[in-house]
């Protein structure tokens, strides 16, 4: 089966960010592969990855958390494809992988642990966790694409902010810099490589994976705040009017910072923040409200409009 | 080695200098210094050595020693080196200006993640998520290759 085939039909881990404040990327995800013919079945009764709060306490405990979402989408759902498109579930999923496949004492919590809680014990290797982006993009492709775009996001000028832990630890992504046609973790290029296909100009953004402060945005809020403010300041200087996400923390960080920076700093820096979920659905014909562009915290529905796409 | 208070300042004229060339080697040598303050609290002498040609690179990767959550600037060092060589290489290009301006937020990133992460008790708590893999133990070995 080749990959394109098998991204047809994912198991889908929302995570508890896409129930809350990512609604709006949860609602677009679905909305596209709706709109593209992509099957998403949602993992049955998942659980948190293990966040940033278990990992920094337990960080075994969270390597069992991920692994049981994927023992349920392998065991229980005969699945072979686990699809997170946050950003943290995504790295939470692929370093518990990575964990199992080289650490004894991992395996050894994980087989206790999932005894105690009455489920098959995960093996590292029976399913591929793969991002929102790699799905598009091996499933569809730019090509396929811009064979189905009916309203071209040409004139639109996209930096695409990647955040931190869609590309570190290098070590837990084996299947990047692995060539032609991977995606680069110093540069990565897949949501560009995307909106493009969409018909948006990308512009040159050297923060695409810096920093947004996320996990520190309520207890040093003012440190967030300036990291945000810098990376938005920067994508306004590369000539940009919307930054594209792919990570619900860094969306939401950088839209509340936004409201944050004006009120606090007296900085208004005026530029759109979307998924690029939201962008490339629209693209793909789908109203606003179709892709929860209501739900996003900043407004850009008289963006949109003046850009036809609402 | 300037306070940071004083390397703040001084990305504001670095970056708007009207020398281009001029203001490129400031901004190094803020981004460089920002580093060393890094180095320096955790007791560590800053390495005079450099990587592809830059002490920058070389001074990142002695300050991820053992801190892989540190390579959460490392794209930004890359990149100050980037915008540094447009601008050296090519000053007479029309947008050297813009780029210098755009090196100038590059390094204020990477002031205030190293500030922002100086400032959390017990140094390097800023980026959780890479925690764990901070811990000793079992990752020692993959903290010696990512960083």
């Amino acid at each position: 089966m080749t990959t394109k085939d098998k991204y047809k039909k994912v198991a889908y881990y929302p995570g508890c960010a896409l129930e809350g404040t990512g609604h709006a990327y949860n609602r677009s995800t679905k909305a596209i592969g709706k709109k593209l013919g992509l099957d998403l079945v949602e993992v049955k009764n998942w659980n948190c990855c293990g966040a940033m709060e278990v990992k920094n306490v337990d960080p075994k405990l969270q390597t069992y958390l991920s692994s049981r979402v994927m023992s349920v989408a392998a065991n229980e759902m005969d699945m072979d494809v686990v699809m997170a498109p946050c950003n943290g579930c995504y790295h939470n999923l692929k370093k518990a992988e990575y964990d199992l496949k080289n650490d004894k004492e991992s395996v050894e919590v994980v087989d206790r642990l999932s005894k105690k809680a009455g489920h098959k014990t995960y093996e590292s290797g029976q399913v591929e966790t793969i991002h929102a982006l790699d799905w598009i993009k091996d499933a569809i492709g730019e090509d396929g694409l811009r064979e189905r775009v009916k309203n071209s996001l040409s004139g639109i000028k996209v930096a695409n902010y990647y955040g931190c832990m869609y590309t570190r630890p290098r070590h837990i992504f084996p299947e990047k810099d692995a060539g032609p046609g991977s995606e680069s973790t110093s540069k990565p290029h897949f949501m560009d490589d995307l909106l493009a296909a969409a018909g948006a100009e990308n512009v040159d953004f050297p923060l695409k994976t810096a920093c947004c402060g996320g996990a520190h945005t309520l207890s040093d809020s003012d440190t967030s705040t300036k990291l945000v403010l810098n990376i938005l300041k920067a994508a306004k200087l590369a000539g940009a009017d919307v930054i594209a996400t792919e990570c619900p923390t860094c969306h939401t960080g950088l839209e509340m910072h936004q409201i944050r920076a004006e009120k606090r700093l007296g900085v208004k820096v005026e530029i759109k923040i979307l998924y690029f979920t939201q962008l490339l659905g629209m693209a793909l014909g789908l109203k606003p409200k179709k892709v929860g562009v209501h739900e996003n915290i900043s407004s850009s529905l008289s963006f949109l409009k003046e850009r036809g796409l609402a | 080695m300037r306070p940071l208070a004083e390397l703040e300042s001084g990305l504001d004229s670095a970056g708007e200098s009207p020398d281009v060339q001029d203001g490129a080697e400031q901004l190094l040598r803020i981004g460089e210094e920002v580093l060393e303050h890094w180095i320096t609290v955790k007791g560590e002498v800053p390495t005079d050595d450099r990587r592809e040609g830059f002490r920058l690179l070389a001074l990142h990767r002695q300050g991820a020693k053992g801190d892989p959550s540190f390579n959460a600037c490392r794209e930004t060092c890359r990149e100050i080196v980037y915008h540094y060589n447009l601008i050296t290489m090519q000053p007479e290009l029309a947008d050297s200006t813009n780029r210098l301006a755009m090196m100038k937020m590059i390094c204020s990133h990477l002031f205030l993640f190293v500030s922002g992460k100086m400032q959390v008790a017990e140094l390097g708590e800023f980026c959780c998520s890479s925690k764990p893999i901070r811990l000793e133990s079992e990752y020692n070995a993959q903290t010696t290759k990512e960083a």
